[in-house]
C-alpha cells in the first residue's frame, strides 16, 4: 500500500486527464436544418458541423458514405413549440458531451429568437443584466480573509483525514494486539518486556508507519504527478493551446452566441481562480501543525482503546461488540460535520470539539472557520488528558486481557480488570 | 544454595483465589518439578516468577535478592501458551527475541548459529515461521529460551508438540544444561518425564502446596511395604495360606508361575516373607513396590480434593 497509494492516487489524477484528451478528437455533424434558424450551432473542441441543403430522404443515403459522425435533424416547426420536433440519427453514438452541446446551442437560439420576435427583447441584454455576488467575510481584527466555500472544503478535507486515519491506523493496532495474542506469542515477549511497554511500542510504533506513510504518500504523489507534467503533460499543454488558438478564430468572426459560451466559461475559470486563490491565503503552517497534533494524539487516545479491545478478545469476529462505544463518537462527529460547518461557533461545535473523543475530528473542521485560542488550548489539553485517561483504562485491560484465553469476556469482566 | 524462593505467595482474582500462601524452594543447579493438576495455580505461580504478574502478598527472592527487572533477564522462560509472529522469517524473528533479551546483535548470530545446526534447523533460516511444522517452531522458541544461558530456565509444558524422538533431544538437552550449571523449574503432566528428569518436586492443588521434597524421599515415603512376587510349585493359593503378618492384596496365575502383591504388616522384614514363602515353592522374584509419581499424584491430589470439599461443607453447615 505505501507504494502502490501514490501510484493510485497519481494515477487516479493523471489518467482522467488523459483521458479527457483522448476524447476530445473533433467530431464533424451533418446538421440538416429546415427551419433555417439554426444556421450557426458554433463549434469548439469536441464538435463542429457541417451544414447541409438537401432533403431527409437524400441526406440519410448520403450519410453511409459520408465520414461524419452524426446526423442532425432539424424539421420545419412553429416558434411557439418547437421542442420535440429535433430528430437525430446516428450509427456510432457520438456522446453526451456532443448532445448536451447542441441540445445547449439549439435551446439559446430558440430563447433567443422567441425573446426577440415574440416580445422584442435582445437576448443579449439580459445577460448584460446579469451579476455575480461573492460575499467574503473577513475578520475584523486580524484582516484575516475567509471565503465560505473554500473554508468548508478545507475543514472537510482535514475533519475527514482525522477521521480516516484514526479508523485505519486504530483498527491496525488492534490487529496487531489480536495477532500476538492469537500466535500466543506475547507471553514470550511481556516476559523480557513489560506490557505497558508493548502497549506503547505498538501505538507509537504504528503512530510512525502512519506518519512515513503520510510524508511519503505526499512526496511521492506529488513528484509523480511534478515529473508527468513535465514530460507528457508539457507537449499536451502545447497541443491544447495551439488547439485553442485554432478555434479562437472562427468563433470571434461568429455572432455573439458564442461571447455567451464563452462568458460562461470564463465566469466558471474565474470562479475556479477565486477559489485557488482563497486556499491560498489560509495560514498553511498553523494548519498543517494543528493538523499533526490532533491526529496524533487524537489516533493515539483512540489507539489505546482499540488496543484495549484487541487484548480482551481471541479473534476479529469478537471485537463487534466493543467496537461500539469507541466507534459511535467518532462516528457521530463525522456525520455532525455538515451541521457544523454551517455554524460553525455554535455549541454542538463547540462542545463537540471541546470532549476529547470527537474533538480530533470536530475542530479540525472548525480550524479554517477561525477558533478563539482559548477554546483551541482547552481543547488540545483535554485532549492530552483525554489521551493519558485513555491509556491508563486501556494499559489495565489490556495487561490482564492478553494473556486470557478462550474466554467471552463481557463489559461486567472488563470493569472488574479495571479494579485490579 | 537455594537459587530461588516463594514465600507465601498469595495471588488473588476478581472471583476465585488462585494461590493461596505457596512458598518453595529450589536448590541451585537441579531440575524442579512443579506439579499439580490443571488450575491448580502453577502457571500463576510461574506468571509471579517472570513478574508478568504481581503477588498480593508474599515475595520472590532470588539468591537471597528480592526478586527486580535486571534478574528477569537472568531468567529464560518457556510458556505453556506460545508461538511466533507467523509471517515473520524465522532468522529474523530468533534473532529479534535474542536482542530483546538483551544479547548484542553479533553474539546473538552466533549462538542462535550454534543451536540451529545442533537442531538441524540452519536450511530454515529465511522461510517464514508458518511454512514451519508445529515441533520445529516448538524447537525453536526452545532455543530462544535458552540462547541467553540462563542461570533459571522455566520450562511450562516443554514437551507438547514433540515426537518422542524430539522429546528426548530437549530431555537430554535440558539434563545437559543443568550440568552445565542452569537450574531448571519444570511444569508438565508428563509422570514419566518427571521420573527422569527431576530432582525435587513441589504439587499444587486448589491454590496451595500439598507436597514438596526431594523426588526420591517422596517416593520412599510413599511406599507401602508392598512386593511383587513370583513362586512356582505352589499349588494352593496363597491367600489361605500366609498367616497374619502377610497380607496378600492381588493374586494372578500365569500357567504355573504364580503372581502376587504382599502386604507386609506387623513390622516384618523382607527375609522373613522370603523364608515364609520358599516353604510353598521356588521363589522368582521379590521386589518392593516403590509408587510412581504418578500414583502419588492421584493420590494425594484426589485425598486432598476429598478434604477439601468437606472442609467446604464445614464451612456451610
Amino acid at each position: 500500500m505505501t507504494i502502490l497509494g501514490p501510484l493510485l492516487m497519481a494515477g487516479l489524477m493523471i489518467v482522467p486527464y488523459y483521458v479527457s484528451k483522448l476524447d476530445k478528437e473533433q467530431k464533424v455533424i451533418d446538421v440538416l436544418d429546415e427551419t433555417g434558424i439554426f444556421y450557426n450551432l458554433g463549434s469548439n473542441e469536441t464538435v463542429k458541423f457541417n451544414y447541409m441543403f438537401t432533403d431527409i430522404e437524400t441526406a440519410i443515403k448520403n450519410f453511409d458514405q459520408s465520414k461524419t459522425t452524426a446526423l442532425l435533424y432539424i424539421p420545419k416547426t412553429s416558434l411557439i413549440e418547437p421542442t420535440n420536433a429535433i430528430l437525430y440519427y446516428s450509427d456510432k453514438q457520438p456522446g453526451n458531451t456532443v448532445t448536451s452541446y447542441i441540445e445547449d446551442k439549439m435551446k439559446y437560439i430558440y430563447e433567443n429568437k422567441k425573446l426577440l420576435e415574440l416580445y422584442g427583447i435582445d437576448k443579449q441584454k439580459i445577460d448584460e443584466t446579469k451579476v455575480s455576488i461573492n460575499i467574503s467575510s473577513e475578520n475584523i481584527k486580524t484582516g484575516e480573509k475567509n471565503i465560505p466555500i473554500a473554508t468548508t472544503l478545507l475543514g472537510l478535507f482535514a475533519g475527514f483525514l482525522v477521521y480516516l486515519s484514526i479508523f485505519m491506523y486504530g483498527s491496525q493496532v488492534m490487529r496487531g494486539v489480536i495477532e500476538e495474542k492469537t500466535s500466543r506469542i506475547v507471553e514470550i515477549i511481556v516476559s523480557s518486556v513489560k506490557p505497558f511497554q508493548l502497549l506503547l511500542g505498538k501505538i507509537v510504533g504504528i503512530a510512525l508507519v502512519g506518519l512515513t506513510q503520510f510524508l511519503l504518500w505526499i512526496v511521492l504523489t506529488l513528484s509523480i504527478v511534478v515529473v508527468f507534467q513535465f514530460t507528457v503533460g508539457s507537449k499536451d499543454g502545447n497541443i491544447v493551446k495551439s488547439e485553442q488558438a485554432q478555434f479562437a478564430q472562427p468563433s470571434n468572426t461568429l455572432v455573439p452566441e458564442n461571447v455567451h459560451t464563452q462568458s460562461v466559461q470564463d465566469e466558471d475559470s474565474e470562479q475556479v481562480m477565486t477559489l485557488m486563490k482563497n486556499f491560498g491565503s489560509y495560514d498553511y503552517t498553523l494548519i498543517i501543525s494543528l493538523f499533526l497534533f490532533f491526529f496524533l494524539f487524537g489516533y493515539l487516545l483512540y489507539a489505546a482503546l482499540f488496543a484495549a479491545i484487541g487484548s480482551a478478545v481471541d479473534n476479529e469476529a469478537d471485537t463487534q461488540q466493543f467496537m461500539l462505544p469507541i466507534t459511535i463518537p467518532l462516528i457521530m462527529s463525522f456525520v455532525l460535520i455538515s451541521p457544523i460547518i454551517e455554524n460553525p461557533q455554535g455549541p454542538i461545535a463547540f462542545w463537540l470539539s471541546i470532549i476529547p473523543l470527537t474533538s480530533p475530528i470536530v475542530m479540525m473542521v472548525r480550524i479554517p472557520f477561525g477558533v478563539p485560542l482559548y477554546e483551541l488550548l482547552l481543547s488540545m489539553g483535554l485532549l492530552v488528558l483525554g489521551f493519558l485517561a485513555c491509556t491508563w483504562l486501556a494499559a489495565k485491560i489490556y495487561r490482564t486481557g492478553i494473556l486470557m484465553y478462550g474466554k467471552k469476556i463481557s463489559y461486567k469482566e472488563l470493569w472488574k480488570w479495571l479494579k485490579y | 544454595m537455594n537459587l530461588l524462593e516463594a514465600r507465601t505467595i498469595t495471588k488473588r482474582f476478581a472471583n476465585h483465589v488462585a494461590l493461596n500462601g505457596v512458598s518453595i524452594t529450589v536448590p541451585e543447579q537441579s531440575v524442579f518439578g512443579l506439579l499439580g493438576p490443571n488450575g491448580a495455580g502453577k502457571t500463576t505461580l510461574i506468571r509471579i516468577i517472570n513478574m508478568i504478574s504481581v503477588p498480593d502478598e508474599g515475595e520472590i527472592l532470588i539468591h537471597g535478592e528480592s526478586l527486580h527487572k535486571k534478574l528477569i533477564e537472568k531468567i529464560g522462560y518457556l510458556p505453556e501458551e506460545r508461538g511466533l509472529y507467523k509471517k515473520m522469517k524465522v532468522g529474523e524473528q530468533a534473532l529479534y527475541l535474542a536482542r530483546l533479551k538483551g544479547l548484542s546483535h553479533s553474539d546473538a548470530i552466533r549462538k542462535l548459529k550454534y543451536w540451529f545446526e545442533k537442531f538441524e534447523l540452519m536450511g530454515w533460516w529465511n522461510r517464514k515461521v508458518e511454512e514451519l511444522s508445529k515441533g520445529m517452531q516448538q524447537k525453536i522458541q526452545f532455543i530462544v529460551t535458552v540462547l541467553h544461558e540462563p542461570k533459571l530456565l522455566i520450562f511450562d509444558e516443554p514437551f507438547s508438540g514433540f515426537d518422542p524422538i524430539n522429546a528426548s533431544l530437549i530431555k537430554d538437552e535440558i539434563l545437559r544444561l543443568k550440568e552445565n550449571g542452569a537450574t531448571i523449574i519444570l511444569s508438565t503432566h508428563n509422570m514419566a518425564s518427571v521420573e527422569e528428569l527431576c530432582d525435587h518436586i513441589a504439587l499444587i492443588n486448589k491454590s496451595k502446596k500439598i507436597l514438596e521434597g526431594r523426588v526420591k524421599d517422596i517416593k520412599y515415603s510413599y511406599k507401602a511395604n508392598v512386593y511383587q512376587i513370583e513362586i512356582t510349585g505352589c499349588d494352593k493359593l496363597l491367600q489361605d495360606t500366609l498367616n497374619h503378618d502377610f497380607q496378600v492384596l492381588e493374586e494372578t496365575r500365569d500357567e504355573n508361575i504364580l503372581k502376587a502383591r504382599i502386604k507386609i504388616l506387623n513390622e516384618k522384614s523382607t527375609n522373613e516373607l522370603i523364608s515364609v514363602l520358599m516353604q510353598y515353592g521356588n521363589v522368582h522374584a521379590v521386589q518392593e513396590i516403590i509408587p510412581t509419581m504418578n500414583d502419588i499424584f492421584i493420590a494425594k491430589v484426589n485425598s486432598d480434593t476429598v478434604q477439601y470439599k468437606n472442609s467446604k461443607q464445614d464451612l456451610t453447615e
